[in-house]
């Protein structure tokens, strides 16, 4: 079987939505970040083929892409360990201070 | 003797030393306490300049060809193509005579003020408006353009606020201003739109043009009609005719200098002298001229009537002042501008002369309240001689200035209009008993009040004095027909001096009037001194009468009741509160309270939840997505 850009592109659908899923089902705060990156790693994906594919350009955005994801799961993991520190536990349900 | 002609520096500065006294009186003197004096310096010697010069000024204008003098001045709103405003200087016998008067009363009243005022804590003030009063007066007259007379008309309307309510302390006299300001304001909303609708159809509100193209029928009579209205609607608010004319006695509420300057010889004459400088406007607009002539008429009479009750001397002087100012419109409309000229310039001596004796005896006794007075000839023999011989002459009688003005009016509506004679007589006799009304229950008799009478000082008796000159002898200047030969050029006999004072008696009508007039001072001797006819049971008897003249004739319950207090009050001003609050307030608190609503039903969706909050972007995200590629 020959494997094109539709092939890349439907696992990377497949990705982002097992990753979306996790962000709005899931309640322990860690797996959403990791869901947060799947659902990333997924966009990373759909550039690389793109790239192979189309246009060469798309793996420089993948670089960037990948510092900007890797600080932000340093501030994210951050973030968690704190909330851990006050609570005791990281559930998302108890994240919910900041409304009307 | 050869005088040389005015040079235009010196014309400019007749109109900005007055100027540049206030400029200097207002904030550079007013700060120093302590140091008054030197404010009453400047304004007088301002004016005293201005004076001199415009005696120059008359006198260039006399032998200057065509009797006219024009200076060009600023161009303003000078724009290409658009209109053009030259605020220049129009000299001609009309401005030239009235400059005259402005300076010659507002001079000697300044001086008489330097006493009148003198304990006055705000003395400084007081000379800083009265400079700005004559500024603005000497502006109005001098302009070539509509549109900066009513600038400098304004500007008299302002000064006459700011004097009026120069004792602001008292509240009937901020009140008397604020009537003042906003009754004239009613007349000059007439004057506006005769502005405005001059300069559209005209396209220019220069003066002699205007002038010019009436007398040309470039202005079509209904237009003319309307626009000579409109200007005589200005000059009835300034001139406190009648319906506009109860700001004036209210006015008395100033010191009693000023009425005598703005409320007697100058200001209210501004509306005259309006009507005087569009005289070939409303001449090319007969029905306006008949309706000055009947308002002016009108006026006289009714005004003398409540001028017959009145209890304080100013408020006598100043209906007097109403009545006189309609005399002078009738003139104006029956006799050409001369005689309405003349008229308002013997009347500027004598009336002053009045006003400033009636200051005097309001030193002396300390009110104006004529029930308090009685017997004061004796205590105060010179202010007796100076308000009799103007009283004389404010009655008309031969050879004071008054009868020469008077009679050319009578003359005037004699041959034009018997009807509005009548009116003018009736005056006459009512000038005469009111007048001498006063004379009599102020210095004849015994004195009813409780001061200790003394005469004033010389500062004030010299100005009296000196005024008691023209209050004499102005009339004396038309003896020969000079005053009119300044203004009606051609077709005049000179006749000598000596005919002018004694040669109309050949003609019924001076004897007429005469008679008249002696007949009112008779009335006034014989209820006042003799009382063989005793005012009480008059009063009595006539009571009806002297409730309505005492009422003013309901003119005021009118205005406040009326138009006030159920039209304007209750009415428009009830209406415009209700629709700003209800519509208005309405609108905008149902905005606010809706605004509040929605934002605290919404806030609630805010609960924190972070996994419904992405929810929604995504589902909303998806949406977007969905319209995007459906359509």
């Amino acid at each position: 079987m020959d494997i094109g850009l539709t092939h890349y592109l439907v696992l990377s659908v497949l990705l982002f939505g097992v990753g979306l899923y996790g962000v709005l089902s899931r309640r322990n705060a860690v797996v959403i970040l990791m869901c947060i990156e799947l659902m990333l790693n997924a966009a990373n994906l759909t550039l690389v083929a793109f790239s192979r594919y189309i246009f060469f350009y798309g793996q420089a955005i993948v670089i960037f892409s990948l510092v900007i994801a890797a600080a932000e799961v340093s501030v994210g993991l951050a973030t968690i360990i704190t909330f851990y520190r006050q609570r005791k536990n990281i559930d998302i349900k108890n994240i919910n201070l900041l409304k009307w | 003797m050869h005088i040389s002609s005015i040079a235009p520096e010196f014309i400019w500065a007749i109109w900005w030393l007055p100027l540049a006294a206030f400029a200097v009186i207002a904030p550079l003197i007013r700060p120093f306490p302590g140091k008054a004096e030197p404010a009453s310096y400047i304004s007088i010697g301002a004016i005293g300049i201005s004076f001199i010069l415009s005696c120059w000024l008359l006198i260039s204008v006399w032998n200057t060809d065509g009797h006219q003098i024009l200076v060009n001045g600023l161009n303003w709103l000078d724009i290409t193509n658009g209109p053009i405003f030259n605020f220049g200087l129009l000299l001609d016998p009309l401005s030239a005579v009235m400059l005259v008067v402005v300076t010659a009363v507002s001079f000697i009243v300044q001086v008489y003020s330097r006493a009148y005022m003198h304990s006055d804590p705000s003395y400084r003030r007081y000379f800083a408006f009265i400079s700005l009063f004559t500024a603005s007066m000497l502006g109005l007259i001098m302009s070539t353009n509509l549109l900066s007379t009513f600038i400098f008309w304004e500007l008299v309307g302002l000064s006459s606020y700011l004097l009026i309510g120069f004792w602001f302390h008292r509240p009937s006299a901020i009140a008397a201003a604020k009537k003042a300001f906003l009754i004239t304001r009613i007349g000059d909303i007439g004057f506006l739109a005769a502005l405005l609708l001059l300069y559209s159809k005209a396209n220019t509100l220069d003066i002699l043009a205007l002038n010019s193209s009436a007398v040309t029928a470039v202005l079509s009579g209904g237009v003319l009609t309307l626009s000579a209205l409109g200007l005589f609607l200005g000059a009835v608010g300034k001139s406190g005719q009648f319906p506009l004319h109860i700001w004036l006695p209210d006015a008395m509420e100033g010191p009693t200098p000023v009425s005598a300057l703005i409320h007697a010889a100058t200001m209210v004459a501004a509306g005259v002298f309006l009507v005087g400088r569009m005289y070939p406007l409303f001449d090319a607009a007969p029905h306006a001229l008949t309706v000055v002539g009947i308002v002016g008429a009108f006026t006289a009479v009714f005004a003398g009537t409540m001028g017959l009750v009145m209890k304080d001397i100013k408020r006598v002087l100043a209906y007097s002042t109403i009545s006189q100012l309609g005399l002078m419109f009738l003139g104006l409309a029956l006799g050409g501008v001369w005689v309405g000229i003349f008229y308002l310039f013997n009347h500027a001596f004598f009336k002053a002369l009045l006003f400033l004796g009636a200051g005097s005896i309001n030193h002396a006794t300390g009110t104006f309240d004529m029930r308090e007075m009685g017997g004061l000839r004796k205590k105060l023999p010179c202010t007796c001689a100076c308000f009799t011989l103007a009283a004389l002459s404010l009655a008309g009688i031969w050879p004071l200035a008054g009868f020469f003005s008077k009679e050319e009016v009578l003359t005037a509506a004699w041959d034009k209009q018997p009807l509005l004679f009548i009116f003018a007589i009736i005056t006459t006799f009512l000038t005469a008993f009111y007048i001498f009304r006063v004379v009599f229950m102020v210095f004849a008799g015994k004195y009813r009040g409780s001061q200790r009478l003394h005469e004033s000082s010389k500062t004030m008796l010299l100005p009296m004095i000196i005024l008691a000159i023209p209050a004499l002898a102005s009339g004396w200047l038309n003896a020969n027909g000079g005053f009119e030969r300044l203004f009606v050029s051609e077709g005049l006999a000179t006749n000598s001096f000596w005919d002018g004072i004694v040669g109309m008696f050949t003609h019924p009508l001076p004897w007429i009037s005469l008679a008249t007039a002696g007949f009112g001072i008779l009335l006034a001797y014989v209820m006042y001194i003799k009382v063989w006819v005793k005012p009480d049971r008059l009063k009595g008897n006539l009571h009806p009468i002297y409730a309505i003249l005492t009422r003013k004739y309901w003119m005021d319950d009118l205005y406040e009741k009326l138009i006030a207090g159920s039209l304007l009050y209750r009415g428009v001003f009830r209406a415009a509160q209700w629709f700003d609050q209800v519509i208005i307030n309405g609108a905008t608190s149902g905005l606010a309270s809706i605004t509040k609503t929605v934002a605290s039903r919404t806030s609630r969706t805010q609960n924190g939840a972070l996994q419904l909050y992405a929810l929604v972007a995504i589902t909303g995200i998806l949406i977007i997505a969905l319209v995007v590629i459906l359509i």
